[in-house]
Formats: structure tokens, C-alpha cells, sequence
């Protein structure tokens, strides 16, 4: 292909970026500029000055609560996940039972169904329980939404763990308790690792379960908050532009660090069909 | 001894036992209620009164369930078209090209956000007066845009156009691992034999990530009959019912209108009509041979 033909491939691919990109760094503009700037200057000027009181309004403003909110319930819900999920892809993939083909197949029809079609029975149910309007039924419901694909990303690991590994660790006395957390846990952590960071965006991210079930400010995460917060400075740009940065910043700062981690998780969740 | 230790019966129960307790009670159990509140008068507070098939029969004959149905499908089918725009790209990106590592990652970003950040960041994008769209056709000399989110006529192809930029990312991700897996001497070959470049791509490449191409057709199909947190944020299915998805007139039905046995009867209609074409496009795709190189 001659140069006049890569220029064109570039061209397009660089067209595809700025599109890709371009709305998010208008949106860091115009979180660190007041609604004069906003309105009478170009949208991708620098700030003249940069006002992070936008950021510190909103922060006491009440979406530091949120921010807590979204921090402990991610993190809890990331950890049950992730525990319950590789113990039964341990129990499926590596102890001889007959039912384990099948046992999978119904954890992989829970990767297919839409989450909307459960939500009024889950709602009545919370209800029922007096689970509705506390945090707890936000994190087991997280938990079970996210074991299928978590479970997903961990078999193909799971295969591949030699038998030699198992039969040298009971042959020597060790109890199967001790095989899981003490070997193959361990040995696991790299593809661990990549569920770790699928479910911590898939929980920050969550918009539906919250929504439905708080009702008290007091429990509500980043994504409802924000809803509440844009609902609150209706005019005020900066202030917007300000709390959707605080809600997306976190993903982006663990993206800087562990984009390959994030590309694997993706392209293995993707895979599911 | 080893084979006696790995069957060992409570171990099984044990460790299955929290995901299996949580999928079914979470998941498998809400989904078969569902079709049960369906045959209920509910307001979802008091109590249920059975009424057989009504709400069903009142579905199906619901003129709102169908429009946000047809919606939903011509989501689907947009998202499907645009794959063809992602397949291009990822082409073009897994061809030699320097930094393809770090573009695909760049694309890849809006995945990350919550669709209610991305439903808001686009609100702004669209704002009538001062949003970055209209400020730009403006210096172009386009002096009366359309009211992107408030003209029925057009709002569903502005929800469109976020839903194309969150998944780009994604689907070109996907497509760029499965063109880097087609072996090079495969496409030096057809060089050779004088194949141009979109001959190669078309005839050589296309035919080879065939069942991928597959897999992201059901995904994108599949994914778009299930769109809700972008929709409700950003129109909430408006103007006038104009921009309302299948998820969304379920919860609108629901937790606006406290009618939670009709609700019910349209989520269980969701469900079937997700598992229907799930199976349909599935049919519709399978390959009888595997490519073999």
C-alpha cells in the first residue's frame, strides 16, 4: 500500500479517536469552568482559570457520601463475587461428580436472561424481607447478577490447573479446604485479578438495582446520586460537569493502570454468546 | 485414595452452595415470579387478586407495549449494522498499523463509564443552546438544528448515536483479537497471488472471524432488546412515548404507574421475547462447518 493509502488509514482511525475521546475531555473542560465561560466561549477552550471549587462544592455538596457509598458496596459485592464464584468453579471443574456439566449449563443461562424481567419479583421479595432501602440487598443482588460471568472468565483457568497439583497436595495429608485457599487460590490470582476489575466496573457502574431499591439519600451510590445532584444545579454546568468527573474518575485511574487486565476481561466476557 | 478425595459429596455441597443459593433465589426464582404476577391485579402494595390471562391478553393487544417493542428491535438493528462500521475499523487496526495497541484502548474508554454519566455527559453534548453539537454546526453555518431530544421524529436516532459510542470499543476490541489470530502466511499467500487489500479483507479475512462475527450479532441483537439505564436517564422514553424501550415501559409500568401485575405480564413478555430471538439468531447464524486453518 502506498503512503497516500496510510495517510487515508490514519486519517480514519484518528477521526475515530477524537470521536471516541473528544466528549469526555469537553466534559473535563467544562467541569473546571464557570456558566459564563461555559456559555459565551468556545467549548474546547482551556479554562481561563481553572476553578476547582466546582469540585469542592459538590464534594460537601453530599456526593462524597455517594462516593463511600459506591466505594464499600463495590468493594463487598467484588469480594463475595469473586470467593463464591471460584469455589464453585472449583467444585465444577475439579471434583468428579455427575451432575457438574448441568450445574454449569443453569450458571450460564443466568449470563443470557435481562436483569428487567426480575426486578419487580426481587423488589416484592426485599419487601417482603424488610431488605428494601438497605445497602445489603444492593450487594448479595451484585453478588448473584455477577457470578455467571465471573464464573465464566475463571473456567478456562480452572482446566488448565495439571491434576499433578492436586494429587501431590492430597497425597501428602492436605485437606481439600486446605487445596483451595492454601494452592489453588494462589495460583489463580492472575485471572482472579481480571474478574476483580470486570466486577468493579460492572458494580460502580450499576444504575437499575439501586434506583429500585433505595430510597433513603443516606444509601444511595455515585450513579443515582449524580441523577439527583444534575437534577439539583439543573443550570449549573461546572457543578455537573464536576460530579460526572468525580463518578467516572475512579474506572479511568484504574484503567491507566490495568488496561491490558481490562482488555482480557472484556474480550473473555464477550465471548460468552 | 486421590479419587475418593475429589468426590467427596459435602466438600460439593458445601462450595456450590452460596452461588447456587444466590443465583436461584436472585435470579431463576424472580424470573418464574414473574410470570406468575403477570396473572395478578397488583398494585404492589396491597393484595394480589388472580385474574388468569388478562394482563396478558391486554399486552398483546397494547398498542405502547408494541411501539416499544418496535423501538427496541430497531435498536437491535441499527446495533447491528453498525458492527459492519466496527469490522471496518478493526481491520484497518489490526493491518501493520504503528499504535494499534494503544488506539483500541483509547476506543475502549467510553465502555468504562455508567450509562448514567454517559446519558448525562450526552444530554449536555445535545443542549439546544449551548451544547457542544450545536455549538459546532453553528460555525459550520447550520443555523436551525433540530431539537435532538425533543423531536419525536429524531430521538431515537440521537439515543443511538451514545449507544455507538459506548460500545465501539468493545465490538472493535473483539474483532482486532480475532483478526490477530488469522495467521500471517494465510494473507501473505493470497498477496502473492495478487489479491488487493479489500479482496483480502473480504474474501480471505471476513470468511475466517465468521464466528466471531456471529457471536457479536447475537450480543448486539440480544443486548439491544435489554437497553434501559440510557434511555430512562436520558428522554425516560420521551417525548410522548417516542424514544420508550421494552425495559423501560416495564419499569415505567411498574414503579410510576404502581401497576405491578401488568408490569409483571410485560417483563415475563421481555423475557420470552429475549430468549425467542436469542434462540432465532442463533439458529439463524450457526455455521454446519467450522473453518479450519
Amino acid at each position: 500500500m502506498g503512503r497516500l493509502g496510510y495517510f487515508f488509514l490514519y486519517l480514519c482511525l484518528g477521526v475515530v479517536g477524537v470521536f471516541q475521546v473528544f466528549p469526555i475531555v469537553w466534559l473535563f473542560l467544562f467541569s473546571l469552568k464557570d456558566n459564563r465561560e461555559i456559555f459565551a466561549g468556545s467549548p474546547f477552550a482551556l479554562p481561563e482559570e481553572i476553578r476547582w471549587e466546582n469540585y469542592l462544592r459538590v464534594w460537601e455538596g453530599g456526593i462524597g457520601l455517594y462516593f463511600f457509598n459506591s466505594v464499600w458496596i463495590t468493594g463487598v459485592a467484588i469480594f463475595l463475587t469473586v470467593l463464591f464464584a471460584s469455589m464453585a468453579v472449583f467444585v465444577i471443574t475439579r471434583m468428579k461428580w455427575k451432575l457438574s456439566g448441568l450445574v454449569l449449563g443453569l450458571f450460564m443461562i443466568g449470563l443470557m436472561i435481562p436483569i428487567h424481567s426480575s426486578l419487580i419479583p426481587l423488589f416484592n421479595m426485599f419487601l417482603n424481607i424488610n431488605l428494601i432501602d438497605n445497602p445489603w440487598s444492593i450487594v448479595i443482588t451484585y453478588t448473584a447478577y455477577n457470578l455467571p460471568i465471573t464464573m465464566m472468565i475463571l473456567l478456562g483457568f480452572y482446566y488448565t490447573i495439571p491434576r499433578e497439583i492436586e494429587e501431590a497436595a492430597i497425597i501428602d495429608g492436605a485437606s481439600l479446604h486446605r487445596l483451595f485457599f492454601k494452592i489453588v487460590l494462589p495460583i489463580s490470582a492472575p485471572v482472579m485479578s481480571t474478574t476483580v476489575i470486570i466486577n468493579m466496573i460492572y458494580n460502580w457502574n450499576e444504575f437499575v438495582f439501586v434506583n429500585t431499591f433505595i430510597s433513603s439519600d443516606q444509601y444511595r451510590t455515585l450513579t443515582v446520586g449524580i441523577q439527583n445532584f444534575v437534577g439539583q444545579y439543573m443550570t449549573d454546568w461546572g457543578a455537573i460537569g464536576a460530579t460526572l468527573v468525580i463518578s467516572v474518575l475512579p474506572i479511568l485511574i484504574a484503567f491507566l493502570f490495568f488496561s491490558n487486565k481490562i482488555v482480557d476481561g472484556i474480550s473473555s466476557s464477550a465471548v460468552k454468546g | 485414595m486421590v479419587n475418593k478425595v475429589m468426590s467427596n459429596k459435602w466438600f460439593i455441597i458445601l462450595y456450590l452452595f452460596p452461588a447456587f443459593f444466590l443465583v436461584a433465589v436472585l435470579i431463576f426464582i424472580p424470573l418464574l415470579l414473574t410470570g406468575y404476577y403477570g396473572l395478578m391485579d397488583w398494585d404492589g402494595i396491597g393484595e394480589m387478586e388472580f385474574i388468569g390471562l388478562e394482563n396478558y391478553i391486554n399486552v398483546v393487544q397494547d398498542p405502547r407495549f408494541w411501539e416499544s417493542a418496535a423501538h427496541s428491535f430497531l435498536l437491535a438493528l441499527f446495533s447491528t449494522l453498525s458492527l459492519a462500521i466496527y469490522l471496518a475499523i478493526a481491520m484497518i487496526l489490526a493491518s501493520k498499523i504503528k499504535g494499534a495497541d494503544l488506539l483500541r484502548k483509547i476506543y475502549l474508554i467510553p465502555m468504562l463509564l455508567s450509562s448514567v454519566a454517559i446519558a448525562q455527559l450526552w444530554i449536555k453534548v445535545y443542549n439546544p443552546s449551548n451544547g457542544m453539537l450545536n455549538t459546532v454546526l453553528h460555525w459550520f453555518g447550520v443555523e436551525n438544528p433540530p431539537l435532538w431530544l425533543a423531536d419525536p421524529n429524531i430521538v431515537l436516532y440521537s439515543i443511538f448515536i451514545p449507544i455507538l459510542w459506548q460500545y465501539a470499543g468493545f465490538y472493535i476490541l473483539i474483532y482486532f483479537a480475532a483478526l490477530k489470530n488469522i495467521p500471517d502466511t494465510i494473507v501473505e499467500a493470497a498477496k502473492i497471488d495478487g489479491a488487493s487489500p479489500l479482496q483480502v479483507a473480504l474474501q480471505i479475512k471476513l470468511p475466517l472471524i465468521m464466528g466471531v462475527v456471529k457471536v457479536t450479532i447475537v450480543l448486539a441483537i440480544v443486548g439491544s432488546l435489554k437497553y434501559f439505564d440510557l434511555i430512562y436517564v436520558m428522554t425516560g422514553g420521551g417525548p410522548n412515548g417516542a424514544s420508550e424501550v421494552m425495559a423501560s415501559y416495564m419499569y415505567k409500568l411498574a414503579f410510576s404507574n404502581n401497576d405491578f401485575g401488568y408490569g409483571s405480564s410485560v417483563g415475563f413478555m421481555l423475557l420470552l421475547i429475549t430468549l425467542l430471538v436469542t434462540i432465532i439468531v442463533r439458529k439463524f447464524t450457526a455455521s454446519k462447518e467450522e473453518i479450519q486453518y
